[in-house]
Order: structure tokens, then sequence, then C-alpha cells
């Protein structure tokens, strides 16, 4: 398989004025304006092959979008190389805008008093995309997001996910090789993130489009990428296999059990997490889990007990702070 | 160049089903235009009268030609302006266009043809209320009209190019509002938006031939009120190609600098 991202050392910094509050300091900074070296991203370097999803995490300003941006064409690197489908993105070069899109969750490139089918129209003529072609990519695309009553309305009378889902098929028309998406189901209720999940998952199958996708949703990541790329304060902390992941950082997993007593003491046997119904959830260090389990079921009356791995969402948070405390 | 046509022509599609939305909002925007004007000549017809009927050769009736034509020369030359420019980057939509395979210039060049014609739709009427009340002087011959067609949509790409350039200083900086204040300035008396420009020192008059102002307002709607020569028409219609050449190649230039700096704020 070939590369159809390619990244090495890739690194963007900003210089940031800064100074004190007040007055003083603001009449001292018009004499002597301090600055501050922002490194959003420092150094990273990462390859995606062809048709691949990757999930692409990390917290708040860890230089994801920064990324993003660069892959895209909109950020000019500080220094490193990039390749997308054999273009230096930075030039944007008509022919690579043509084969990829970036969508963001807080963007809007429709237009607002218009029922989308004008915008997508316009679309059509921004990317010369041949009328049949058009045609029939719009339709198969109203068609899997269920958008048919949805098309001919104006667009400030959609709600947000309905606006989102015209987004994504404004933004997919031209059918692009490569999906950059920041943050896609931003805001939107658990069933229109599901649905926009699996368009996406849909497209990629379809077209093997490849996907590389930041959100702070894990659902999104576990539903759509198999493979991760852990972001923090501009660098890289892991790529790999999601599995990989939670393996390598969950140092706990987690038990479910209902017991037949659910009064019973159990912070002898882990971390009570919660006690909800009948049903206790505690956590376990992973080296302990079997000898605690075999522990649970011969000392108590149990009728019910699952072991599960620790939730995504607490893994990378662990990641997280793992690598500040180091 | 096929597929540039058929852009123009969506996103001008798009831009008059847009404006039709806001027919009301526009024609009161319109009505507001056309106060300045209305005053420019009632304060110069005043005058003219008080002074034998004639300033600088210009009669109550011309003075009443030149100001109407300003009111669609004027409303011809509203283009995306630079506090759009700070807008769009400030709000990071910039990002968006700056994703499509087309310079953004070209839509806002579309967008705002598009909303010229609605605009001189909404203008028709307006135009017929100041003929009864200011009863304007014209003598047009049909190649004024022509060159007047022609010189207006000059105008409007002559505009459009410099305040674009002034617009990209945002790239720089984000708060430029004083420096649009100053140009609109000059505008406003090197161009004919004032007074016709024969009314103002001959020494004005000399340093707007050498400026690009005077050919978005004075010389389009000379064409029509004046009295020039065919030879004098097609010239400044020369004129006004060659700011838009010098405005594009600018434009070319400050925006390959510009790119390099853009910081994708906001989104």
């Amino acid at each position: 398989m070939s590369s159809v991202v390619s990244i090495s050392q890739l690194a963007k910094y900003y210089q940031v004025s800064e100074r004190e509050g007040g007055l003083k300091a603001s009449i001292a900074s018009l004499f002597n304006r301090k600055y501050k070296n922002v490194k959003a991203v420092d150094g990273i370097t990462f390859n995606i092959e062809a048709g691949e999803v990757v999930g692409f995490l990390g917290p708040n300003g860890a230089g994801k979008t920064t990324t993003l941006k660069m892959l895209s064409g909109l950020l000019h690197p500080t220094s490193g190389s990039v390749d997308v489908l054999g273009y230096e993105p930075r030039h944007r070069s008509h022919d690579y805008l043509r084969q990829i899109t970036l969508v963001m969750g807080n963007r809007n490139q429709l237009t607002w008093d218009l029922p989308a089918l004008d915008s997508f129209d316009l679309q059509r003529a921004v990317y010369g995309i041949p009328m049949d072609q058009f045609k029939a990519t719009r339709d198969e695309f109203i068609e899997l997001l269920e958008l048919k009553d949805l098309v001919t309305k104006p667009v400030r009378n959609l709600s947000l996910g309905e606006r989102m889902k015209m987004e994504i098929v404004a933004a997919l028309l031209h059918r692009p090789k490569v999906l950059f998406l920041d943050e896609p189901t931003l805001g939107l209720d658990v069933t229109m993130q599901r649905r926009i999940r699996a368009f996406i998952a849909e497209y990629n199958k379809r077209y093997n489009a490849t996907v590389l996708l930041t959100s702070h949703y894990m659902a999104d990541v576990e539903a759509l990428c198999k493979r991760v790329i852990v972001i923090h304060h501009g660098r890289i902390l892991f790529d790999g296999d999601l599995s990989k992941l939670v393996n390598q950082f969950s140092s706990y997993k987690t038990l479910s059990l209902s017991l037949q007593n659910p009064d019973v003491d159990l912070s002898k046997y882990g971390e009570v997490v919660s006690k909800e119904d009948g049903r206790v959830t505690l956590r376990v260090p992973k080296a302990q889990t079997s000898q605690v389990t075999a522990k649970l079921l011969s000392e108590l009356q149990v009728d019910d007990l699952t072991v599960e791995d620790a939730p995504v969402d607490d893994v990378i948070d662990q990641v997280f702070s793992q690598k500040e405390d180091a | 160049m096929r597929r540039y046509l058929d852009f123009y022509l969506s996103s001008m599609r798009i831009s008059i089903l847009s404006q039709i939305q806001y027919r009301v909002a526009n024609y009161f925007y319109m009505i507001g235009m056309i106060t300045e004007p209305v005053i420019y000549l009632v304060v110069w017809s005043t005058i003219a009268n008080q002074q034998g009927g004639i300033v600088g050769g210009y009669t109550a009736g011309t003075f009443a030609a030149y100001y109407i034509v300003w009111t669609l020369v004027r409303n011809m030359n509203i283009v995306f302006t630079p506090f759009g420019w700070e807008w769009r980057i400030r709000e990071g939509n910039l990002s968006m266009e700056l994703m499509r395979p087309m310079h953004p210039i070209h839509n806002d060049i579309a967008y705002f043809s598009g909303w010229k014609f609605v605009v001189i739709l909404l203008w028709l009427p307006l135009a017929v209320f100041l003929t009864w009340v200011f009863k304007p002087t014209f003598d047009i011959t049909w190649m004024e009209a022509l060159v007047f067609f022609i010189a207006i949509w000059g105008a409007y790409l002559i505009r459009t190019m410099l305040l674009s350039l002034l617009g990209m200083i945002t790239f720089w900086t984000t708060r430029v509002s004083a420096i649009f204040e100053l140009y609109f300035g000059f505008e406003l008396i090197l161009s004919g938006r004032l007074v016709p420009m024969t009314l103002m020192p001959q020494w004005v008059q000399n340093l707007s031939n050498y400026l690009p102002f005077k050919w978005t307002f004075f010389f389009p709607i000379e064409t029509l009120v004046g009295a020039m020569s065919t030879q004098e028409l097609w010239a400044g219609v020369g004129m006004q190609v060659l700011w838009i050449t010098i405005g594009a190649s600018f434009l070319s230039l400050v925006w390959r600098a510009a790119i390099k700096q853009f910081s994708a704020v906001g989104g």
C-alpha cells in the first residue's frame, strides 16, 4: 500500500505577543513588546495509507486543528515536510484542492436563506463536476442521510444536526479522495452523531477514501477508526491500533456485577465506581483482574459478572495525565 | 474558462435569489443611500440658482442629472468591503473559501455582480421619482449610453480591486478600520463623489488624473451627463482597463505574500 498522507518532522510555531494586565503594562508594551514562541505542532511524523480511517486525538490546543490546516493547505508549516496525494498542500494547487475536503464542525458553506439544493449546485460549479455525476452523487448522499424532505427548505430553518448533514453533503459532492474531518459531530445529539458516523463509514467503503478525523466523542473514534494518533502539546504520544492504546495505557479493568445481596462492602475487592439498581461497578488493577474475579465468585453470591476494558475516554485521559506527570 | 463562466452564472444566481429574500431591507438601504446625493443636489442647485443659474458650467438641471446618475453609479460601486475582509478573516470564514479550487476574489466579483441586477431593478422607481422632483437635463447619444454601460462595470471592477487590496491588510493586522476611513476620505474628494471634479481646484483635478478614484465615479457619470467626444469616451474606458490591470496585478502580488501570512484564526 502507498501512503496517501505523509508527514515528516512537521512543525508550526507562532509568535504571540504577551503582557501583564493593567494600564502600566499596557503603556510599557507600546515601547517594549514581548513575544512568546508557541509550538502549536512540534515535529510530528506519520503516514496514512489509502482507505485508512485514522482518529486524531488530543485535548484542546494539542495541535490537531493546526495539523489539519497544514494538511489542507490553509497554513504554511514552519518546518518539516507534508505530502498528500503527491502534492505539497501549502501550494494549494487547484488539482489538489479538487481531491480533498476539510469539514469543520463550526463552519458554514451553505447559503443561509436558500434551500441547500442551491448551495449544492454552486459546489457543482466550483468544482466543475459533470452534471450527470453531480446529480448521481447528490441523490445518493441525500438518500444515505435521509435528507429528501429537507433539501428544499431554507438552510436557516434547519436544525443544527440537519445543517451539519447538509454541510457534509456539500463538502463531499466532488467525491474527494482525502477527508479531513474536524469535529464533524460537534454539538449534535446521539442519533444524529450515529447517522453521520454511518455515512462517513459508508463513504469510506464506497470510494476507498482516506479519512483523518478529530473528535472529542470517543463513540466516533470507536465506531470509525481502527488506528488512532494521539497528540499532546504538539507532539505525538501514540500512533497505532486503538486496541493497542487501551492495552498499553489502561492500568485497570472494569468489573460489572449483580449480587444477590447488593449491600455487601466491596471496597476490599477494588474501587467502587457506582452502585445502581443492584448492579455494582468496580475498578480493578489490570494485573489483579483474574485474581479478584475468582475471589468475588468464590466469596459472594454473584448472579452476573462481566469484565470490560476501561472506556476509551478514560484511557485517553490517562495517556495525557501520565505524560503531564512525566 | 467554461468552468469559470458556469461558476459566475451560478454564483450570480445565488446572489439574486438571496437578495430578493431581502428586497425590503435592500430598498430601505437604497433610500438611505440617496440621502447623500439629494443633499449635494439641493445645495448645488441652490448655489446655481443664486449665481444666475450656472456654477462651473453646471446648471440646476445638469446638477440634477449628475446626482441622479450618481445614485446608480454608487450602487454599482458597492463591492465586498475591507470591513468584510476583516470580518471573514477574524471569523474564520476565509478558511472555507480557501478550500475551493478557485481564488476567493471570483466569488466576491460574481456575488456582487448578481446583486447589481436586483439593485438596478430597485433603483428604477427611485430614479423616476428623483427625475420627477428635480427635472434633470439629459442629452444622451447611443455611443454615450454604450460607454456608460461599460464604464459602470469598469468602475465596479476597479473598486473591487482597490478595496480588496485594502482589505488584505487584515492578513497582517486585524484592526485596520482607521486606514479604511482614510481611504474613503481620499475617495470622497478625488472621485467626484462629493462634487463634480470640474468644480474642484485645478491641482486636485490634476492629481486625480494620476489616481484611480475618478474612474470609479466621475468618469461613468460624465459619460451620460458631460459632453465628451467619442475619443475621450473610449480613452476613459482605456484608463479603466489600465487601472483594473494594475489593481489585479497588485492583488495577485499581495495575495501571494498575504496567504503565507494567513494564520487561519477562528477556524
